[in-house]
């Protein structure tokens, strides 16, 4: 019972990390109907963008956790929006109109360019930071002496999480700039017609995209210390497999895909073995690219007649 | 020639390849007026609307919109969501595309986005509600209303557009174009598929927003009784020609458009069953 509880606790924490990432994705499928392969790569970008901003106020100074942190979270959005925003514009933009295969193309060149392009700039070898939220409280103790706990820093990351997930939510339902994006994405045409500046509507569409993946790099950094240039290969799949999981194309579906996958993950590595925790997410995708294409709450796509 | 048309289509020819869909076409929409283009099928009606709404960039030809106040847009130069957005040209189609998974009142809402968006900072004071954005949303949601009483939705408009019956999704759509402010409103055969009861609240739809918002509508229709009762000026359009202009009843009388409709020898007259019921219908 007491290990169940912190597995849970865990793959929830995860799951948060894969449900920010996975967002991403279901927007620009949804908007565009293509996979923005590139997009792992962009939330591992965040991390990065995350380690230097730290290094930067730890040269400063500025070393106060909550405004370290702060300062982390905004740069990091900022700066991958821009790259987000930049992926979009160079990558896919002109390809818009051409077949469904190109963009699709392009996007794993642009996954393979970011890469590459942070291999060079930051070099192959992974960068470390130490713990910057440790401690957290301990919820009970099993009889077999196993402790369940609460991390500090897993609390931060579900809270972060959840706010993120409430507002951006609201984001696209309550505002006028989310209501462009819904139309948008059911009928980007005539959502043109009646004014909608589309191609600006897309690039806020992967700038947000992109700032909630960097939320994620950054969450990853923290939790595990540590990231690499190739990081976002394994991550963005997961989450794009979390976003498949809950029906591609649908909001709600990243968030409950990702926690999903999260569980999953966590629990298969708990229970049966860690070295296998990648193949059960996947078989996952297969299974429910079998048996519910659409995902769990995604809707069927309805031909128009 | 001091006061410019509304809009003034000089010498409009469209090309794909080989086929040429529309053939020199030249013709005005006045302003607080209703102009119908009608034509058998395949005349090239919607093309001209294709055309207008920057879906195809012309062969050749000239799109000069007339605004109060004595500026002037070039149609075929903009770029598509200009013409909506700056030009203020706004159009349904002859399918309807409504945006089906979002709701009645957010219909209405989208088409009003550009000033809210103003308002809202690019959604940066939206996200803090400050009190300009507030009024701005507050000012959108009436509109909105407005229409939604003027069609009637106002009880369903928290449900999916998607949802509506035939005849309200075909309102609800002039409703959400007109939220827009357009000063050119094109419809494409907006009575298809409207029963009696139906195309006759449309009529009067139609001569209300002319009347009151004082506005050119222009109309590809192929209900005569429509296109009869309430348009000011009739364009007829045969194989991408323009073959008539004129009023209703000119248009009515022309042996060019009776030829065109009812492909018999120039000097035959009108079978009078067909007379008669032109005439009962006007």
């Amino acid at each position: 019972m007491e290990y169940f509880l912190q597995q849970l606790i865990n793959g929830v924490t995860l799951g948060a990390i894969f449900g920010l990432i996975a967002i991403g994705y279901t927007m620009v499928y949804g908007i565009l109907g293509m996979v923005n392969f590139a997009h792992g790569d962009v939330f591992m970008i965040g991390g990065f963008v995350a380690v230097i901003t730290f290094l930067i106020l730890g040269v400063l100074g500025l070393t106060w956790v909550p405004f370290a942190l702060l300062c982390m979270l905004l740069i990091a959005m900022v700066f991958t929006g821009v790259h987000g925003w930049a992926v979009e514009r160079i990558g896919y933009r002109a390809l818009r109109n051409s077949n469904r295969l190109a963009p699709l193309i392009s996007a794993i060149g642009m996954s393979i360019f970011l890469q590459n392009y942070v291999q060079l700039l930051q070099g192959a070898r992974n960068k470390a930071i130490p713990p910057m939220i440790s401690g957290g409280v301990e919820l009970m103790t099993s009889p077999t002496g196993f402790t369940v706990k609460f991390g500090y820093m897993q609390m931060v990351i579900i809270a972060v999480t959840t706010v993120l997930m409430v507002g951006f939510s609201l984001l696209i339902a309550r505002t006028s700039m989310g209501r462009q994006q819904r139309a948008c994405e059911q009928d980007m045409r005539m959502a043109r017609l009646l004014g909608v500046d589309v191609d600006r509507t897309i690039s806020l569409t992967f700038i947000m995209g992109a700032a909630l993946a960097a939320v994620a790099g950054m969450i990853w950094l923290l939790y595990y210390g540590i990231i690499d240039f190739y990081v976002g290969f394994l991550a963005g799949i997961k989450a794009f497999t979390a976003a498949v999981l809950g029906g591609i194309g649908s909001l709600p579906g990243a968030m409950l895909g990702g926690l999903l996958i999260g569980l999953i993950e966590v629990f298969w590595s708990a229970y049966f073995s860690v070295e296998y925790k990648d193949v059960a997410a996947f078989a996952i995708l297969v299974l429910v690219l079998i048996f519910r294409p659409t995902g769990l709450l995604g809707q069927p796509d309805i031909e128009k007649v | 020639m001091n006061q410019a048309p509304l809009l003034r289509v000089e010498h409009l020819t469209m090309r794909f390849g080989g086929l040429v869909a529309i053939d020199d076409v030249s013709f005005d929409a006045g302003d607080r007026e209703i102009t119908a283009i009608i034509g058998p099928n395949g005349a090239g009606k919607t093309t001209v609307f294709n055309c207008l709404t920057g879906f195809y960039k012309p062969t050749i030809g000239r799109l000069a919109l007339h605004k109060a106040g004595g500026r002037e847009f070039l149609l075929e130069r903009m770029e598509g969501y200009r013409i909506g957005q700056t030009a203020r040209v706004a159009r349904t189609f002859q399918n309807i595309r409504l945006f089906p998974r979002m709701s009645v009142l957010e219909n209405l809402l989208v088409a009003q986005h550009n000033r809210l968006m103003r308002a809202s900072g690019y959604t940066l004071f939206g996200l803090f509600g400050l009190p300009v954005y507030r009024q701005a949303e507050a000012h959108a949601v009436d509109v909105a209303r407005y229409w939604l009483d003027r069609i009637g939705l106002t009880p369903r408009a928290d449900e999916d557009a998607g949802n509506m019956p035939y005849g309200d999704q075909r309102r609800l759509e002039i409703a959400r174009a007109m939220c827009t402010e357009p000063i050119l409103l094109c419809l494409d055969e907006p009575a298809a598929g409207l029963n009696a009861r139906e195309s006759a609240e449309l009529n009067e739809m139609l001569r209300f927003i002319r009347d009151e918002h004082k506005i050119g509508v222009l109309l590809i229709e192929h209900d005569m009784s429509v296109v009869m009762k309430i348009s000011d000026h009739v364009v007829v359009l045969d194989y991408g020609r323009k073959i008539s202009d004129g009023t209703p009843e000119f248009v009515r009388k022309d042996p060019a458009v009776i030829r065109a409709y009812l492909g018999e020898d120039e000097d035959e007259a009108l079978p009078p069953e067909v007379a008669a019921d032109l005439g009962s219908r006007g």
